[in-house]
């Protein structure tokens, strides 16, 4: 196996949707022939993740995460394109590709709603084919992580949903996949079980080596756990790299707002910082202003000079989180960076309305 | 088929048994329903037959124990696994089915045994015993009647199960299938015998019959149990069964075959 885990080349998949004609006419015509629009989800995209990695997929509902997560689980069968993870081309060894992977919908149960977790484990056990010494030593494992040991013989109808979700992880982790893939896994939880979810996730990355795979609407938990993203937008990648340098690059800058002890006019203060043209100083009143720092400029230099001069009372630093860039992106569809000048235009609406 | 996955085959088997033990109480109903059934045609028939005489081959007391044991194999072979199914695909959980080393077929077959063993036991037994009681229904004294009716049952149920599960997986090709549904449930209690044996059809239609699946799964063995095929004769009919057992394997598997590629996983 080479070092990739994931290999996606020129993937694509469209799907025939049907056509309904309007009225009593189409539907009569409907019953006849069938007309059928083809919609593509997933519009040939390439990238490949190695092994080890933790990989966030993003993007906004309907973008294709899903159905990528899909073909890479041998779910789907792609329209056209290559695809290898794990070695195996997903849809055409489905039985014994399975084996090596562990899959997480968020938003289904794979858990068999009548039976007790610990039977619904022991099942999977038999499915997935693992010996029992080894089924066992894993099972303690992951039941003493995830703090699952009154839960074990409860049926599984009668789980909360953050306990649901950590018995799923284990029923998707018990044959010791080497590839997870995990679609909105901490979906409708609460913070608690959402972090410790993030950190079991973390601790099985570092300690088994294993690849994740995630989407998530949660950029909190692309936060926690991935050094990677990709960004997709109508069955496209719009972005593919570091989050670190997504943030940078995107990041338009940070704001600082000061409260002053005495008033303080808005030409005092440009006056001050005369040495840095590129600040935009507004202010609210007399007491109150802010100024936005585009990211070549250091927050202390700005604040060495105004400190000095000025009586403060108060000073908050603002930076753009992931939330924000993120949705900028998804708006504006591209991930390429806009001129400065709109980006610096937005900002002032959005400030003056704080 | 089984190579190793076995135990888990079984399993399923086994928690669906117990699945439907928890639920039994559901079944007591059902019994009272089946055991309805047959007294309404039981006193039809014992109207149309009058005196005595023999209709399509049968006696008033051959049709009589032909009513009872067909409404009881039903009983048992009988299953929900078009629905299963069909509800599988329209809700997208049959995404779940395919992540796992198994397939996806063979453990539907699986629970509808374990789903068939609980009725054989709860259902069709007890319901044969209190179907006794109340209408004259005579058991066949010849050994090789009861054996060919136990083996031949469950073909029924193979049988049945294969159509059930074809008409399921319609609901790949089709928006909404509940319509086929419908209707594979009347044709097969129609043209399995079941209400109305297959030798009292107009001549065109009995011969059609004999070129569909339907009559294997309660008019065949039914006639083993009421004794009127016998000897060399229920081996011929248990050919039928096998046959049609081989034969539904190939539509079955082409189907499933095709959905892979046609799979469009609703709700995301």
């Amino acid at each position: 196996m080479s070092g990739n885990a994931i290999e996606v080349k020129d993937l694509r998949k469209t799907f025939k949707v049907q056509k309904n004609r309007e009225g009593l006419k189409g539907a009569f015509l409907d019953l006849f022939k069938r007309e059928y629009n083809e919609v593509a989800a997933v519009k040939d995209i390439s990238f490949s993740i190695p092994q080890g990695e933790i990989c966030g997929y993003i993007g906004e509902n309907g973008a294709g995460k899903s159905t990528t997560i899909k073909m890479l689980t041998g779910i789907l069968v792609p329209t056209s394109g290559h695809l290898t993870v794990g070695g195996y081309v997903p849809y055409e060894e489905r039985e014994k590709f399975v084996q090596h992977i562990g899959v997480v919908f968020g938003q289904r149960s794979q858990l068999w709603w009548d039976i007790g977790v610990i039977e619904s484990f022991q099942l999977l056990r038999k499915v997935y084919k693992v010996s029992e010494p080894d089924f066992k030593r894993r099972l303690d494992e992951l039941v003493e992580r995830l703090q699952l040991q009154d839960l074990l013989n409860r049926p599984v109808r009668k789980l909360s949903l953050g306990q649901r979700m950590r018995c799923e992880l284990v029923a998707a982790l018990l044959h010791n996949p080497s590839i997870v893939f995990l679609d909105e896994p901490t979906i409708g939880l609460d913070i608690v079980v959402k972090s410790e979810i993030r950190e079991f996730l973390k601790d099985m990355n570092r300690d088994h080596g294993t690849t994740i795979l995630l989407t998530t609407h949660d950029l909190q938990d692309i936060e926690a756990l991935c050094s990677r993203v990709i960004m997709l937008d109508d069955g496209k990648i719009i972005y593919d790299g570091g989050l670190e340098e997504l943030k940078n690059r995107w990041g338009t800058g940070r704001e600082v707002q000061f409260q002053f002890g005495t008033p303080t006019r808005l030409e005092q203060l440009r006056s001050w910082t005369e040495a840095l043209p590129a600040l935009a100083w507004s202010a609210e009143n007399e007491l109150e202003a802010k100024v936005w720092i585009p990211l070549e400029i250091n927050v202390s230099d700005v604040l060495g000079q105004v400190v000095s001069k000025a009586d403060i009372t108060d000073i908050k630093i603002i930076e753009t989180n992931t939330d924000d860039i993120v949705r900028s992106i998804y708006q504006s569809g591209t991930a390429e960076k806009k001129p400065d000048a709109t980006i610096r235009e937005d900002e002032g609406v959005v400030a003056t309305h704080v | 088929m089984f190579n190793g996955t076995g135990g888990a085959y079984l399993d399923f088997i086994r928690i669906r048994f117990l699945t439907m033990l928890a639920y039994r109480v559901n079944y007591y109903t059902g019994i009272l329903i089946y055991t309805l059934n047959i007294g309404v045609y039981y006193f039809t028939w014992k109207a149309i037959y009058g005196g005595g005489g023999e209709l399509g081959g049968f006696t008033a007391s051959q049709m009589t124990t032909y009513l009872a044991v067909s409404w009881m194999a039903r009983a048992f072979y009988f299953n929900n696994l078009d629905r299963e199914i069909s509800t599988d695909i329209r809700d997208g959980s049959i995404a779940i089915q395919f992540i796992r080393p198994y397939n996806y077929l063979m453990v539907k077959m699986m629970q509808g045994f374990g789903e068939g063993l609980f009725r054989f036991m709860l259902f069709m037994i007890p319901g044969m015993a209190i179907a006794m009681l109340f209408f004259p229904v005579k058991l066949p004294t010849a050994p090789e009647a009861w054996a060919g009716f136990l083996v031949m049952l469950f073909f029924s149920f193979l049988i049945n199960s294969q159509l059930n599960i074809i008409t399921g997986l319609m609901a790949f090709f089709v928006e909404n299938n509940e319509g086929f549904m419908r209707m594979k449930r009347v044709v097969v209690d129609l043209f399995s015998g079941l209400i109305i044996p297959i030798s009292l059809f107009p001549s065109w239609l009995g011969s059609i019959m004999e070129f569909l699946p339907f009559q294997a799964i309660t008019y065949l063995p039914g006639s083993v149990f009421t004794g009127r095929i016998q000897g060399v004769g229920i081996w011929n009919v248990l050919g039928v069964q096998v046959l049609w057992f081989v034969l539904l394997l190939i539509p079955m598997v082409w189907l499933y075959r095709a959905s892979r590629k046609r799979l469009f996983v609703q709700g995301g």
